[in-house]
């Protein structure tokens, strides 16, 4: 062969291995490490998978906060006005949670229904509700208007 | 009266930027020099219009002039002074003012400093950036004017500006990273010049690396100086989250980073011509998209305060223009630039075109992660997010295959290169190996193999360098003539790829030698974590400009000495109830020692967050050694030789 296409195909085949390679490896780490919302509604109605890594939002309850002796765990319901889901979180959490506000928490649920969050995100300010916690809500209004 | 005249300044300058997209591009076809030469005055007319803009915005944050829009919703009587300065870019509009003065400011100094330039290339590089100039004027006068009114009722007091702004790192975290940003405009405006132009020889690489080496370094900054700002400011200790605003700057830095390293291989050797015009398209498009993913709202954030989809639509087809129009230009005038040179395998060639393979596959992979919930969503397939897990699992495998080519990379030839002369490269990888495998057998009593892995790949590097350095000074007379004889340029790369290594270092033992806690302590409570004990005495109320805050006392003992951190709690007046943590931390070269008040418990107890980070610095340290070494190589002699 001659040593100039020998050369490109040398270059060829690194390009296809090395990116086949790599989009092997983005579609497994994609596979594994993607988390789907789910509203208050769906949870309650038995639609979200248990143990698995999912995320959930709404609006924290009135007076749902309950914080155990350690001072560290805490105990809170989100709802949709629809449905309400109890979310356990050990930690300290953000600045901008409060009750009667927006909140998204990942964790897993567990067979109890009770949702165990490893993270709590709340709204970065006066003006902001997580999306997805904005469209639950909308969703949730336009159904009832329709009942 | 002042606001109006900003509006005119704004008006006016649409007016000079579509006269310089038009004129000089117009006499470099028709080769008439005297449009031609309008590039240099449209360029210094522009700069200053956009500058009294600046000046009128300044003047109605500063004067607490609420009747102006922005300014009633970003900024308060009580801000402190620098603070309403810095507000100017703490919103939506007035960030995209300051994003068009930076690209005025770019565009004025390429206009000053190429005189060197053939009139033509000159006139088409102001031109385009002219283009873009237009597309963001418009933007920002139809559909986010920085200088809309609140008449004829306007409010007494301004919402103030986000306390979680309200911080040194954010007065020149954003613009840092509009430099760096907008930068790369000149990259992308030389690239199609040159193909409109249709001359593509090896000195158009030669007039846009200084440029594009100097956007890329202020981008570098930028995205230290937000990731530092987030450490010490969100309160919760992490330095990067794969924030989809974040990806948004750090894609542009990837491609930017294949950009410089392609454009060396062009300007040297005269090859990869058309793959370097192409990633300088790239590398432009995604800061394009970048603005758009963080304007538009499109993406749940910290940085996502617009949400009006006009600006979306706009943006988005502004994007499309650009990467649509620049694609199809390539498409017609990139299969004429041949490179008729060779290389073989072993060489230097072939090591920067594995590095530009790798951050390419590095800038899909933030790319898909970044999209992936925008696309799904767009299909009515459910809202998904893509955790950090995603990203480390793709990113720092590529990395850590980057590093090995990285060290032999610059002591390669150029075209070929004998593998009997890599000999020389032995002892770093033999010095490297021992030193790594034995760190962490040395450093805890656990032993991570990853940790092993990351020291020895960071030593690989630094001791490759340094025998790089030793090889190419050994002929000389003595060493500080040898030294003498490298160039600016040569010392930029060390001083980035060492950078390189200091970050590596700082990513890999922070993440895996960090001890963080979160407990709740009474006051005279102390906790032991690891070897320092941290004393509770107790929190005080303390008044600042415009908060209250809850001041913690820790008193934090470590080996011998000792010393007091004050975290605070403040409560924002302006904000009903708005609350922020204020992280102190003690830091060091080798460790910081972080402490973050949570929320108060019953008794005066708090919930607390005690963090121990070794060489968390190191990250930042090592993007300002990359930054710094990318600024160097702007001094080369050879970029200001080419002045006549």
């Amino acid at each position: 062969m001659h040593p100039v296409r020998k050369q490109r195909l040398y270059v060829v085949a690194f390009i296809v291995v090395f990116s086949s390679a790599a989009v092997a490896l983005m579609l497994f780490a994609l596979s594994s490490n993607i988390n789907l919302f789910y509203p208050p509604r769906d949870i309650a109605a038995g639609k979200a998978p248990t143990g698995q890594s999912i995320r959930a939002g709404g609006m924290v309850v009135e007076e749902s906060v309950l914080r155990s002796a350690d001072g560290l765990t805490v105990r809170f319901q989100i709802t949709d006005y629809q449905a309400t889901v109890d979310v356990v979180y050990s930690g300290i959490l953000p600045d901008l949670f409060a009750e009667g506000q927006g909140a998204v928490a990942s964790g897993k649920l567990d067979e109890q229904g009770v949702f165990q969050a490893s993270e709590v995100l709340a709204k970065h300010d006066e003006n902001y509700m997580p999306p997805e916690v904005a469209d639950a809500l909308a969703e949730q209004h336009q159904t009832s208007l329709y009942k | 009266m002042i606001p109006e005249l900003g509006n005119m300044a704004l008006a006016l300058a649409v007016c000079i930027a579509v006269a310089q997209s038009v004129l000089p591009l117009w006499g470099s076809f028709v080769g008439s020099r005297q449009l031609m030469r309008l590039g240099y005055p449209l360029a210094l007319a522009m700069f200053v219009f956009v500058s009294i803009a600046m000046v009128c915005l300044a003047h109605a944050f500063l004067t607490d002039d609420f009747s102006v829009a922005i300014v009633a919703a970003g900024s308060n009587s009580l801000l402190p002074t620098v603070y309403k300065f810095s507000a100017l870019w703490g919103g939506h509009e007035g960030s995209m003012l300051l994003w068009i003065w930076i690209l005025a400011l770019w565009t004025l100094a390429v206009a000053l400093f190429s005189s060197e330039l053939p009139l033509d290339v000159l006139a088409r590089v102001l031109s385009v950036m002219a283009m873009i100039a237009v597309g963001f004027l418009l933007f920002s006068l139809l559909t986010s004017n920085p200088f809309a009114r609140l008449l004829p009722v306007f409010p007494a007091e301004g919402k103030d500006l986000n306390p979680l702004l309200q911080d040194p790192g954010l007065v020149i975290h954003p613009p840092m990273l509009y430099i760096g940003y907008v930068g790369f405009s000149v990259a992308f405006a030389f690239a199609i010049a040159a193909l409109i132009g249709g001359r593509m020889d090896v000195t158009w690489a030669r007039w846009s690396r200084p440029w594009t080496n100097l956007a890329w370094g202020f981008l570098t900054m930028g995205i230290m100086l937000g990731s530092w700002w987030a450490y010490y400011e969100l309160g919760w200790g992490g330095w990067w989250f794969w924030d989809p605003v974040e990806n948004a700057s750090f894609m542009p830095w990837l491609a930017g980073t294949a950009l410089i390293h392609s454009l060396a291989v062009t300007e040297k050797r005269g090859l990869f011509k058309s793959w370097t015009l192409l990633l300088a398209i790239f590398a432009f498009s995604l800061s394009l998209l970048g603005t758009f993913l963080v304007r538009s709202g499109v993406l749940t954030s910290v940085h996502a305060f617009a949400t009006d989809p006009s600006r979306g639509i706009f943006i988005l087809i502004f994007l499309g223009l650009v990467v649509g129009g620049s694609l199809t230009l390539y498409a017609f005038r990139a299969p004429s630039v041949k490179s008729s040179i060779g290389f073989h395998w072993l060489s230097r060639e072939t090591f920067l075109l594995i590095n530009n393979a790798i951050f390419l596959a590095a800038t899909l992979t933030v790319l898909v992660g970044t999209l992936f919930p925008l696309i799904m969503d767009s299909l009515g397939q459910g809202k998904y997010s893509v955790g950090a897990p995603y990203f480390n699992a793709v990113f720092v495998p590529l990395m850590a295959l980057l590093v090995p080519f990285m060290g032999i990379g610059p002591t390669a030839r150029w075209k070929k290169d004998r593998a009997q002369r890599w000999k020389l490269l032995l002892v770093p990888v033999a010095a490297a190996l021992l030193m790594g495998l034995l760190f962490p057998l040395l450093y805890s009593e656990v032993y991570h193999p990853l940790v092993a892995v990351a020291v020895i790949l960071a030593l690989w590097l630094v001791f490759s360098l340094l025998t790089d350095i030793k090889e190419k000074t050994g002929n000389a007379a003595n060493l500080w003539a040898g030294l003498s004889r490298r160039t600016p340029s040569y010392y930029g790369m060390v001083l980035a790829h060492l950078g390189f290594a200091v970050t590596l270092l700082g990513v890999c033992l922070s993440s895996h030698y960090s001890i963080e806690r979160d407990v709740k302590m009474m006051p005279g409570e102390s906790y032991q974590l690891a070897k320092l004990n941290f004393n509770f005495n107790g929190t005080r109320r303390v008044n600042g400009p415009n908060f209250v805050a809850d001041e913690g006392e820790f008193e934090i003992s470590e080996g011998g000495s000792s010393y007091i951190l004050l975290p605070q709690k403040r409560r924002y007046k302006s904000q009903m109830g708005s609350v922020m943590t204020e992280a102190a931390i003690s830091s060091g070269i080798f460790r910081h020692v972080y402490v973050a008040l949570g929320e108060p418990l019953e008794d005066g107890a708090w919930a607390v967050r005690l963090y121990y980070k070794p060489f968390v610095s190191w990250i930042w340290y090592g993007a300002v050694f990359m930054a710094a070494g990318a600024l160097m190589t702007v001094f080369d002699r050879r970029y200001r030789k080419l002045k006549a």
